[in-house]
């Protein structure tokens, strides 16, 4: 409940980004703002600070002020608002997650589903394919994909995917997840081929697609359903290093990957652009798997009970 | 050159084509004849190891390959040629001067023979006496092992065509003849070139034993005749340099004596541990650029360990002119207006470590005039952006709301200038993208017409204090090729009148300097005013970060700190 409430909580920031950005704090977090000032303790400041010490090398970035309204936790070196890009990095992040996974989950259950079920040359062929995906470690795909289509953008006959559009990671990112899932929904499905509740419905001559979604699908909707949470951390967290290596979600605009990224440079002044989505990862990744966990105990309560044997 | 950090002018393969000039006085803007300063040399401080941080080695250690200021700081002590600029700080450290020859060239046959006389006694570091013979072969050597700039400083050496065609076969019948009882060399070009010394004065110009190899030799060290030779190359770990037993000096100016026995550059570090390494005394310098983000630390603590110089460089934006929308003059010039320099300055680091700036020439450098054409304010000195006045040019132009691909590096201050155009674009009425690139291919990324770059952030480095070092490279027809990797003018700009304008001050750079350099001026106004291919952004500083206790700090303008000059004792 508790890994519940925190999603709930994180996904609320993210959809309320605009509403903070507009009407709190009063900021555009995609446009730089180099030269702008913001109020601390009732005097204006540059939000970029040129250091006036020593020999008076280097600029700064204003840090955390604490105060919703005037750069909560500082601003990047671009001077923008790091706690509105915060949010709307979580938008991102969150949307790029949840849509590659049921993207993944989707089209590894089709797959996984057809090479069981009908076994023979189309198992041959899809499982051969899982394992050359499989056979590459999946952030090397990923990077690989992403610098290959990053400046042309993906041409599939009708489908056009531009490289700035956040539907190239997410194609990228799905692609890459399907072997893994695709692996146990298969083998589920040769273990139900089997069963007497399928060997009855092709004796009794129900055709192919009945038996694949009136008796198939519904015996793995639950392994899918328990995998989507996983794979929603997992794909968030592959988005989140594309971003950081400047191959995910293309600026100006921002996920937590992304926000990483521009925090690297300020690391020793300004530690809390770069920790602040990294806590953000943690603390979403942290629920979701524990969400995942959850729901396998519901779907198979029985693997709770092999767990605490 | 290009590239503080690595590739120094990878670009510079394009073909320089010096337009054809008549020399009369050679290098009467740079040569000198090696009687003005030279550094003192206090045998006190001689000895000890000096220890040198980079995050990674440089490739090559072919002198005659290597293209990187890394390297090129190591050869000013470990390689010469028959010409070499002044081993010196300040403003005299752009004079070439007499090393392996006895003195600057007799120059005749208007301009186009070059006759040198080769030092008798002097020996490479595996002992053996240079000969008229090994400058020869380290002539011809150049086409032999594909040197970056064969194709276009020394292509115009008669005999170079052959070369280049047939590089292994090699012999530059008729360029480059010797006497070997006289010790002269004889060095005939096809056509007179202003800058011909300037060109054998950097580390291309080494002269290697004729035994070297006609290939890019690696990581085996080549013998030299520096005061000091490389012992050892390893990419991963160092590189370590130690003194040469034959060196004895002959010209202090062109080749001074060292003061560490032992110089070693250490590789694999991380930037910011090479910091610490360098604030800790575990090594006396970094390669590296700083940190933006220790900056202001050290700045603070270590101000007396930092040294800041003004470099002869150019930050700019480079606008294709031949693709919309900046095939539309009021486009290009609307970016001039909206681009803010100050804003641009602060990225880099502050006005500390840069200079807003209007033009293609840097400050100090042959030619440069100061002059302003699109701000807020008005006169020479950069004031503010006139975003008005931009967005009623991009009005104007009819281009408002065309997709803008802004190319830039992936290096933290290429990438935040590369965000801050991106943002600006957007302010005047584009949809701009970002394509942040690996510097490893950016550089010929934004040069190949094929890639249709619209526009991009780059920067350029002289290689020699000539102002056609800049701008005849930079943006003439001959430097532009359609469709190539090596293609410098990236902004494509091919304008006849200004083709012509630059071959008259190359003409006038060989008899009369000053008229050559006021046109030089001109020409640097006239493109940016009249037909604005650029956005210069700024003129960056160099900051040399030294470890307690290391001394004797020199910045040569042409190849910056003089490594082995530095004391550790």
């Amino acid at each position: 409940m508790i890994a519940l409430a925190v999603l709930t909580l994180v996904i609320l920031s993210a959809l309320l980004a605009p509403f903070y950005a507009h009407d709190i704090a009063h900021t555009n977090p995609f446009t730089s703002n180099l030269n702008g000032t913001t109020l601390v303790g009732g005097h204006q400041v540059p939000i970029l600070q040129p250091n006036t010490q020593g020999l008076g090398l280097g600029v700064t970035p204003i840090g955390p002020t604490w105060d919703l309204h005037h750069y909560f936790l500082g601003a990047d070196n671009q001077g923008r608002d790091v706690f509105a890009r915060l949010l709307y990095g979580g938008r991102n992040s969150l949307f790029i997650g949840s849509t590659s996974a049921l993207l993944c989950c989707a089209v590894a259950a089709v797959l996984g589903m057809l090479a069981g079920y009908f076994g023979g040359v189309i198992d041959w062929v899809l499982s051969r394919i899982f394992d050359i995906v499989w056979a590459f470690p999946v952030y090397l795909l990923a990077i690989s994909l992403s610098v290959v289509l990053l400046t042309s953008g993906l041409n599939l006959g009708p489908l056009h995917i531009g490289p700035g559009s956040l539907w190239l990671p997410i194609f990228i990112i799905a692609a890459v997840y399907v072997p893994y899932v695709a692996r146990p929904i298969r083998g589920l499905t040769m273990s139900l081929r089997e069963r007497e509740f399928i060997q009855a419905a092709i004796s009794s001559g129900a055709s192919d697609w009945r038996i694949l979604t009136r008796e198939v699908l519904p015996n793995t909707m639950p392994s899918v359903i328990v995998f989507f949470p996983l794979m929603v951390a997992f794909n968030m967290l592959t988005e989140s290093a594309l971003s950081f290596l400047s191959i995910g979600v293309q600026p100006p605009a921002a996920s937590w990957g992304t926000i990483i990224n521009d925090g690297l440079g300020l690391l020793y002044t300004r530690p809390w652009v770069a920790l602040a989505p990294g806590v953000m990862i943690v603390i979403t990744a942290v629920s979701l798997n524990i969400l995942g966990d959850g729901a396998r105990d519901a779907f198979d309560p029985k693997a709770k009970l092999r767990g605490s044997v | 050159m290009r590239l503080r950090s690595r590739w120094l002018g990878a670009a510079c393969a394009a073909a320089l084509a010096v337009s054809g000039v008549a020399l009369g006085q050679i290098g009467a803007q740079a040569a000198s004849s090696g009687t003005g300063p030279a550094l003192t040399y206090q045998p006190s401080h001689a000895g000890g190891t000096l220890k040198l941080l980079a995050s990674s080695a440089a490739g090559t250690l072919d002198p005659q390959v290597n293209y990187t200021l890394q390297y090129w700081q190591l050869y000013q002590a470990t390689y010469d040629g028959l010409v070499s600029f002044r081993k010196t700080s300040g403003e005299s450290s752009f004079d070439v001067v007499p090393d392996l020859a006895v003195a600057l060239p007799k120059v005749t046959n208007g301009g186009k023979t070059y006759t040198f006389v080769l030092r008798k006694g002097i020996k490479f570091s595996n002992g053996k006496t240079v000969t008229v013979k090994d400058v020869q072969a380290s002539f011809q050597r150049l086409f032999k092992v594909a040197n970056p700039n064969a194709g276009s400083w020394y292509a115009g050496i008669v005999g170079a065509s052959a070369c280049l065609s047939k590089p292994a076969t090699c012999t530059l019948s008729g360029g480059v003849t010797v006497n070997p009882s006289t010790n002269t060399i004889v060095v005939n070009l096809v056509k007179p070139d202003a800058e011909f010394l300037d060109q054998l004065a950097v580390p291309f110009g080494s002269i290697l034993p004729a035994s070297t190899p006609g290939h890019d030799m690696g990581t085996t060290p080549i013998p030299g005749t520096g005061a000091y030779m490389f012992k050892s190359d390893n990419p991963n770990t160092k590189l370590v340099m130690v003194r040469n037993p034959y060196f004895k000096v002959w010209s202090a100016a062109a080749q001074p004596q060292g003061y560490p026995n032992e110089i070693d550059q250490l590789f694999s570090n991380t930037v910011e541990s090479e910091v610490t390494m360098v604030e800790n005394g575990q090594a006396n310098w970094m390669f590296d650029p700083i940190p933006s983000d220790r900056l202001a630390q050290l700045s603070d603590k270590y101000a007396s360990q930092l040294h800041v110089n003004t470099l002869t460089s150019t930050w700019y934006i480079t606008m294709n002119v031949n693709i919309p929308p900046f095939n539309n003059l009021k486009a290009r010039q609307a970016v001039n207006y909206a681009f803010d320099k100050n804003s641009a300055v602060k990225l880099y680091g502050g006005t500390k470590l840069a200079t807003p700036t209007c033009q293609i020439l840097p400050p100090g450098f042959p030619g440069y005039v100061p002059y302003c054409a699109y701000q807020s304010g008005h006169g020479s000195t950069y004031v503010g952006p006139d975003l008005a006045k931009a967005k009623a040019l991009v009005a104007a132009s009819g281009t408002k709301g065309m997709s803008v691909g802004v190319v830039a590096q992936t290096d933290t201050v290429d990438l935040a200038l590369g965000q801050y155009l991106q943002s600006v674009l957007n302010s005047i009425g584009y949809k701009a993208t970002l394509k942040p690139l690996s510097p490893n291919i950016q550089f010929t990324y934004i040069q190949n017409t094929k890639n249709k770059v619209q526009i991009a952030e780059t920067q350029w480095y002289q290689d020699y204090p000539a102002a056609s070092d800049f701008i005849d490279i930079l943006l003439s027809c001959s430097q532009f090729h359609p469709g190539s990797d090596n293609s410098i003018n990236i902004a494509g700009f091919c304008n006849k009148s200004v083709d012509a304008q630059m071959a008259r001050a190359e003409t006038l750079m060989l008899t009369n300097p000053t008229q050559g350099n006021a046109l030089w001026a001109q020409i640097d106004k006239t493109i940016m005013t009249k037909y604005a291919p650029w956005v210069p952004e700024f003129n960056p500083k160099l900051i040399d970060f030294l470890s307690k206790g290391t001394g004797d700090y020199q910045f040569s303008k042409q190849f910056y700190m003089l490594v082995d000059q530095l004391w550790v004792k």
